[in-house]
């Protein structure tokens, strides 16, 4: 069974008045399906209101669905009592850094986590260096969260997430508010848990340069998944991706746009390296 | 200007004071004052002073540093000292028109102007020597009978110490909400006081409604770390008692035990 089964997902989100009438409703999840197998390391892309970060808040079971079914590490979640387990061990970053940091200390931070699963003292302070140490932050332990750059404090976060020991951290968008140097710090710190530790990333965003380095990627629109595929799949639907409103990556459009001319350069360009390597073959 | 806003201004340094557990301080802190208002004549007066100079000595905190902590308390000990002078009745020294100075009155101002200087140096030793966090922390172990009483203990010190980390980042969005409001045209330096509390509302109701908006975030992200209350949970950094915090409790006694019995024999 893949550690994350969702089928035919729905959630309402349900507006009353004051009598308790229902006065409309959104559905944010319409029927999702979504397969991630462990150590995978999947995107969801979609714009505003696409209902990514409504999924991904299912994912430890911060919402529960309105309809279908969805297995987080071969445990029901409907059944109430796999609820911490599922926390534990789904791990969740989320986008703004001074809202999800508790103590006014790096490492008293990233200690969170583990005093809430009671993990005795001992242990605590081994998980929470090899969690720094992992995001590369281990530098700063002794420092106030106040006084770290955007990317920074994202890391620590992330650490923070870390030192619960999960089999897999879900990232809601964990770059928006980051300039392009710690969007870049905090990739690569994701990247690397992925490759080093074998943990399951599952990375929410809007940004598709991000999703070049994904095993798999699900685009949604709508509370829908429209597209689903590996990044090169994904990416040499340029014009369908355009009518999701999605940004598609410069090269990639540079590429698609000469493809559109005339020259014969295959589809799904990602990189750099790759457009000028197809270039050279021309000549 | 709200920058300069300092709470618990911590002072950092390492000495036998700052390694101590936050409960001994607490509990010293608090003994030290009720001498304060227990001592009398000089022998307890020179008692007290020795005892606050040598913890100011011990705690490596410069002395300077603890006096500035002094200013804000000056106007109500100048007017303790004006009602005293003149208002307690007894042999008088000076008179002029209805007013007289008597030998009480000054021995009455001394003492009280004394009893509040040394209160407040005492307690700033408090907070000058222990981090907000380990204050909190040494709030919660020491209260925690009180949790038999149904008074969430924990609770209380985790808000706490989600307030003293906030405090820096809800200053600066003050900041930059008033720049904002500035930028649109808002006035709040002129007009008289209720002109300025009527200007206050455009910075007030942005900072409430992104406070609370914090407050949603930050409650997701603990439940998403397990946060579940204080039941079954560990600490990272424990309090626990060792041998020099048995010191301080036996020498804090001792020195009452000196200053009530200086009180009882003279």
């Amino acid at each position: 069974m893949n550690f994350i089964e969702a089928r035919k997902l729905i959630h309402e989100y349900i507006r009353r008045d004051e009598e308790e009438n229902v006065e409309s409703i959104l559905t944010a999840l319409d029927g999702v399906d979504l397969d991630v197998k462990q150590g995978e390391f999947v995107a969801v892309l979609g714009h505003n209101g696409s209902g990514k970060s409504t999924l991904a808040k299912h994912l430890n079971l911060l919402l529960h669905p309105s309809g279908g079914t969805l297995w987080v590490d071969g445990k029901n979640t409907q059944e109430a009592d796999s609820l911490w387990d599922i926390r534990q061990n789904v791990g969740m970053v989320f986008q703004n850094p001074d809202n999800q940091i508790i103590a006014s200390v790096v490492e008293e931070d990233v200690a969170f986590g583990p005093e809430n699963i009671g993990i005795p003292t001992s242990e605590i302070w081994g998980r929470v260096e090899r969690s720094l140490k992992s995001v590369g932050m281990i530098q700063y332990r002794q420092h106030s969260p106040n006084k770290l750059s955007g990317g920074q404090k994202q890391r620590v976060a992330i650490a923070g997430v870390m030192a619960m020991e999960p089999k897999c951290i879900v990232l809601d968008e964990p770059t928006a508010m980051l300039d392009p140097n710690g969007r870049k710090e905090v990739l690569d710190a994701v990247v690397r848990l992925n490759q080093e530790k074998g943990v399951t990333v599952i990375l929410i965003t809007h940004y598709m340069e991000e999703v070049i380095r994904a095993d798999k990627v699900y685009v949604m629109d709508h509370g829908k998944v429209v597209m689903q595929g590996v990044p090169r799949a994904i990416f040499s639907q340029v014009d369908a991706l355009k009518s999701y409103r999605l940004d598609v990556p410069q090269i990639t459009l540079l590429a698609h746009e000469l493809h559109e001319a005339g020259l014969p350069i295959p589809d799904g360009i990602l990189t750099r390296q790759e457009l000028v390597e197809a270039l050279c073959q021309l000549y | 200007m709200l920058r300069d806003i300092t709470i618990g201004q911590y002072y950092p340094a390492d000495s036998v004071i700052h390694k101590l557990d936050p409960r001994t301080k607490l509990t010293a802190t608090l003994i030290y004052v009720v001498s304060l208002f227990v001592f009398r004549g000089m022998a307890g007066f020179v008692a007290v002073t020795l005892g606050l100079l040598i913890i100011i000595r011990v705690s490596k905190v410069p002395f300077f540093y603890m006096i500035k902590g002094l200013k804000a308390i000056m106007i109500i000990v100048v007017i303790t000292v004006i009602f005293n002078l003149f208002l307690t009745p007894g042999e008088a020294i000076v008179t002029f028109w209805k007013l007289k100075i008597t030998w009480e009155g000054l021995k009455n101002a001394g003492f009280l102007t004394v009893r509040l200087i040394y209160l407040i140096l005492g307690s700033s030793v408090l907070t000058l020597t222990t981090t907000p966090n380990q204050l909190t922390d040494g709030l919660e172990k020491a209260l925690k009978p009180l949790n038999k009483l149904h008074v969430p203990v924990h609770e209380i010190s985790m808000m706490m110490s989600i307030a003293l980390r906030f405090i820096p980042i809800l200053v600066e969005e003050t900041d930059k909400i008033m720049k904002a409001q500035l930028a649109r045209g808002a006035d709040f330096e002129s007009g008289n006081l209720v002109k300025k509390a009527k200007s206050m509302v455009p910075l007030l109701v942005p900072l409430f409604i992104s406070a609370f908006r914090r407050a949603n975030d930050l409650a997701m992200a603990m439940e998403a770390r397990c946060y579940h209350g204080g039941e079954g949970r560990t600490k990272m950094k424990p309090l626990k008692y060792k041998k020099r915090d048995g010191v301080t409790y036996v020498v804090i006694a001792a020195y009452f035990a000196v200053v009530v019995s200086l009180r009882l024999v003279l």
